[in-house]
């Protein structure tokens, strides 16, 4: 018997939870969406997809080892792999290798091991990624293809997937614009939203994701699926979703009544852009929202609001992470105003009135 | 009956199936019991026997010393062998005046037992409170707290509810849960009693639903008392926390810093209940208690009645020993128990279970980065925000973790039991807890060797002053004195 | 120009006049920061601090040119408040908190001198003249002044006993970061 049974206080059993079984959920929830998005748009989506978790890893591993801290838990921990993930889904599928890169280099020792590494960062390193290559390279992060799924005729084989990712790039002849993208053109020539929207591929389409976008972009059933099996699995709580959907929706539908010609419809706000994968996938990430039900209530709704503020007044057609990081910078804010009450004591957190009957 | 919902908690693995259908069984009289004269919250007992001294079971062998303390008796008949340091049941390992008992093996109850209450509800509340004192009882639950004062709390403030707190939520303990199956008529009537002795007209037992048979044999047992209900409340931990049953029962929340007693809701445990049928009805003091004997490491797990000041390793030996080396040896449940240094320390009033926990069961993990998921927030029945407070604690700013809530917290650990980075939540909490506990005690001192010193300083300047004033009029006399010896000498050569 | 000049200059006098109105009407007294700080200090005259009194100590503390954690009855909760009374960030964590010990008078050696007792600033000795002498323990901070005095040596200093009262669990060292904390100050005192 020594002093090693009593070097902790109680308690002394533990529900079978780890960091890194939450991230390998995430991930698996990923998988579908991923998978056909890899599909939709072949080998060269494929390489760039693994050329940028390859970078984020590698990444998190330099900036451990230059602060001198211990490499294994925290690479096993999948944290660097769901940033890289997270990345690639946001890149335009056919971008160069050095878009993954540089998007991994943003994300990883700048805005996540320059603040202290996992837990402490301020900022969302997928969307700091995204946003940063976005403004940097703004042509090619809006140069989109029309999906040519694996194998179709006319899409890229292994060598010339090889040669867009890695090469000179074979872009010029394949350009299209995601739907957001096209609606903002359209309507910056004065034609209106809703004579755009007819033009357009079908809702259904739209659902299964057989068009124009990042990856992350395309199928939003899918990452729909996807964020229900988080839910279900407990890994992320409806707040955050529910009240990013709900306010994009209800400004959406809200604002096209009022004017069909310069608003977009709730349904078209929901279903294009990354309108899904944000509020699954990137809004709820642990490290960068609040951390109360009533802050993430508000969190989520900030995220809607900016999101559909930035689509539809400003001047880049998709507000998701921009929106995401504006409220990431506000959570500290949120977290420190928004709690939870409590036991016995009033919101302000005086003790409650004495009161002998229910 | 109506149930009230509470906020958080969790729902730990219970691991009760190796005990619940143990029947309890006694242990057979140890060679030697190690009585510590600190068994409860308060003022340690001051020993009221001598080494040599042949004792009855029963006697008291400890009295009371202070406000908050208990009596303590012999558990059984025999020589007080010495009254000497030995380890307490504590995580510290500290030493603790213990009386040592030498069994004779008689078990022989002592004549000066006093004689059984015959009608409990014929005689004023004082007795059955006096009865209570003198019989040494304290919360069984746990937390060791001197019954007699809170069966008090009826004539501070009006009481209209007593809660029998069996819900038994830590994972593992089932001796609440056997004791209500097989006493259930004994923990009624106890609650009978205490509730007279308050002043209360109703009686709610509160049990977690995944205890059926303890619910149904105590609904049988209360049937014929129209003011005692059962209530079978949701199997949510920390559900046995006295504040969450009140609230979880009547609806109350009992506002910061106060007592539930001022709500009019007093809460025992069922095995205090007991302790109070036996006192009363047949003048026996608090001797033994029922201890759940559990954990992956030990070979047959038990519910066994007790002699109080039996060793650990006497329960261990009772039931087959440890199979493997147990990574913690817990004195109370695996969520708030306390971790033991050996297994040659004391059984005591507080102690309901003893858990030879394996690494498998702990589940212990070094700590990784704090990810602010959130769930120790969302778990938290007291509605803290645990990851503001560790982070404080951590930065040294305890200050302002008292400013977050520390002291609202109830270290039930379901913070640290759900935190996927195996942050010990609870462990900063209590550090935290007792470091500001300790500061305030220097402050105190601080203040109190000002007020001596200024006291000293005071008197020593009355004093110096009156020397000098004394000195001055000896002064004054003096010259008085010499010129009226001049004068008169002046009077007697001028003529 | 000469306008832009003229304005400029007009500007310039006209709000330094106000500062320096404003700093005039507006002046605290200046905080009579000694007597607080004597306040706080237990006024016991141990002298463990290295001055000759508490009211020497609170003036080279005022001044800065006494350490917070100086006073060694008053402890580290003594040191925090100060700290936080000057607006210094204590650095409490490198200091080695004095641990508090109590008077004990060994009967065998005691004469009943009465010394200690006059030494005594918190009146925490009892005794007669001739007869053993006394502590009492609640009244006693561990000042060592009459350990100082005793003509027979009769009085030790004790270490105050950690009882399961006052007992409580430890700041948790939480492994990796920890040792790496440990590592980061390691250097920084390297440095300084």
């Amino acid at each position: 018997m020594s002093s090693i049974l009593i070097d902790k206080s109680a308690p002394f059993t533990h529900a079978p939870t780890s960091v890194s079984r939450t991230m390998v959920t995430v991930l698996a929830a990923l998988v579908p969406a991923t998978a056909f998005d890899l599909w939709l748009f072949g080998w060269p989506a494929l390489f760039l997809f693994l050329v940028t978790i390859a970078a984020c890893v590698a990444f998190e591993a330099a900036s451990l080892a230059l602060g001198g801290r211990t490499l294994r838990p925290a690479l096993t921990d999948g944290s660097a792999v769901l940033t890289g993930w997270l990345l690639a889904m946001t890149l335009p599928p056919w971008a160069p290798w050095w878009i993954g890169v540089l998007g991994a280099l943003f994300a990883i020792p700048l805005a996540k091991h320059a603040f202290g590494g996992l837990g402490q960062n301020v900022f969302n390193p997928a969307m700091v990624g995204r946003v940063a290559l976005l403004v940097s390279f703004p042509v090619q992060m809006t140069l989109f293809v029309a999906p040519q799924p694996l194998f179709s005729a006319g899409a890229p084989g292994f060598v010339d997937a090889l040669g867009i990712t890695f090469g000179s790039g074979a872009l010029d002849t394949m350009s299209a614009a995601s739907a957001l993208g096209h609606l903002k053109t359209e309507l910056s020539r004065g034609i209106p939203v809703n004579e755009t929207l007819q033009h357009m591929p079908g809702l259904m389409d739209t659902v299964l994701g057989i068009r124009v976008g990042s990856m992350g972009e395309t199928s939003a059933v899918l990452v729909l699926a996807g964020g229900l099996f988080l839910l279900a699995r407990g890994v992320i709580s409806w707040h955050i979703p529910v009240t990013v959907l709900g306010t994009i929706f209800a400004l959406g539908t809200v604002f096209n009544l009022v004017d069909p010609g310069r608003f977009a419809p709730g349904s078209f706000h929901l279903l294009s852009g990354a309108t899904m994968l944000g509020a699954f996938f990137i809004a709820t990430d642990y490290v960068t929202s609040p951390v109360s039900r009533q802050g993430q209530l508000v969190y989520g709704f900030g995220i809607g609001l900016m999101t559909w503020v930035i689509r539809t007044f400003a001047g880049y057609p998709e507000g998701m992470a921009f929106a995401v990081l504006l409220l990431n910078a506000m959570t500290p804010i949120i977290d420190s105003h928004f709690r939870p009450r409590t036991f016995g004591r009033t919101r302000k957190g005086d003790p409650l009135p004495l009161k002998r009957e229910p | 009956m109506k149930l009230f919902p509470v906020r958080g908690g969790i729902h730990p693995s219970y691991r009760k199936e190796r005990t619940a259908e143990a029947a309890i069984v006694a242990l057979p009289l140890p060679a030697s019991l190690y009585i510590p004269l600190q068994q409860h919250i308060g003022a340690p007992a001051e020993p009221l026997v001598q080494e040599g001294d042949l004792v009855g079971k029963g006697q008291l062998i400890a009295r009371s010393a202070g406000t908050v303390s208990a009596h303590l008796h012999a558990p059984t008949s025999g020589r007080i062998k010495a009254i000497a340091e030995a380890p307490a049941p504590h995580p510290s390992g500290l030493p603790q005046r213990t009386i040592v008992l030498e069994p004779d093996g008689k078990d022989a109850w002592a004549d000066t037992l006093p004689a059984p209450v015959r009608d409990p509800f014929a005689v004023d509340p004082e007795v059955i409170r006096d009865r209570v004192a003198a019989a040494g009882i304290v919360g069984l639950g746990g937390a060791a707290f001197p019954s007699a004062i809170k069966l008090n709390l009826g004539t501070q403030s009006r009481i209209h509810t007593l809660l029998i707190n069996g819900a038994e939520c830590e994972p593992y303990l089932t001796c609440d849960d056997r004791v209500m199956r097989e006493h259930a008529d004994e923990v009624i009537d106890g609650a009978r009693i205490m509730a007279y002795a308050l002043g209360a007209d109703r009686i709610v037992v509160g049990i977690e639903k995944n205890k059926p048979q303890a619910l149904a044999s105590m609904r049988d047992a209360c049937a014929a008392f129209p003011n005692v209900d059962v209530a079978a409340v949701p199997v949510q931990y920390p559900m046995g926390s006295e504040r969450h049953l009140t609230q979880a029962i009547t609806g109350l929340e009992t506002p910061a810093r106060r007592l539930t007693a001022e709500l009019g809701v007093v809460v025992h445990n069922v095995g205090t209940a007991r302790a109070v049928h036996h006192a009363v009805r047949f003048g026996r003091p608090l001797t033994d208690r029922v201890v759940t004997v559990s954990g992956g490491a030990v070979a047959d797990a038990k519910n066994i009645l007790v002699p109080l000041g039996t060793l650990v390793s006497e329960l261990i030996a009772f039931c087959g020993g440890l199979t493997v080396p147990p990574r913690r040896i817990v004195n109370g449940g695996p969520m708030m128990g306390l971790p033991l240094p050996s297994l040659d320390v004391p059984v005591i009033k507080g102690t309901c279970g003893i858990l030879a926990l394996t690494a498998d069961e702990t589940n212990e993990r070094p700590a990784q980065p704090c990810i602010r998921c959130g769930s120790c927030v969302t778990v938290c029945p007291c509605g803290l925000v645990p990851v503001e407070m560790s982070a404080y604690i951590r930065n040294d700013r305890l200050d302002d973790a008292v400013q977050a809530g520390l002291m609202d917290c109830v270290s039930c650990g379901s913070c640290s039991y759900v935190c996927p980075s195996y942050i010990p939540l609870v462990h900063y909490f209590n550090y935290a807890k007792g470091s500001v506990a300790a500061k305030e005690r220097e402050m105190r001192k601080l203040a109190s060797v000002k007020t001596l010193a200024e006291a000293k300083a005071m008197r020593l300047e009355r004093a110096a002053q009156a020397k000098r004033e004394a000195a001055a009029r000896k002064a004054a006399e003096k010259a008085a004195a010499e010129k009226a010896a001049a004068e008169a000498a002046a009077a007697e050569t001028a003529p | 120009m000469l306008i832009d000049v003229g304005s400029l200059a007009v500007m310039g006098v006209a709000l330094g006049g106000l500062l320096g109105y404003a700093a005039k009407k507006l002046a605290v007294e200046e905080d009579p920061l000694e007597q607080e700080l004597q306040a706080m200090l237990p006024g016991s005259q141990c002298g463990q601090c290295g001055f000759v009194g508490c009211s020497q100590f609170a003036a080279a503390l005022a001044k800065g040119e006494a350490p917070v954690t100086g006073c060694v009855p008053g402890g580290k909760a003594l040191a925090e408040s100060l700290a936080g009374k000057l607006g210094i960030d204590a650095d409490l964590t490198g200091h080695e908190d004095p641990v508090p010990q109590y008077a004990e008078i060994r009967e065998d050696l005691c004469i009943g001198c009465l010394r200690c007792i006059a030494e005594c600033s918190t009146d925490a000795i009892v005794g007669a003249p001739k007869h053993m002498h006394t502590v009492v323990l609640d009244a006693c901070h561990g000042c060592g002044k009459c350990f100082a005095i005793c003509p027979t040596e009769a009085i030790k200093m004790c270490t105050v006993p950690v009882t399961l009262g006052t007992w409580h669990w430890d700041k948790p060292n939480t492994g990796a970061t920890a040792s790496a904390n440990a590592n980061a100050n390691a250097n920084a005192t390297g440095v300084h």
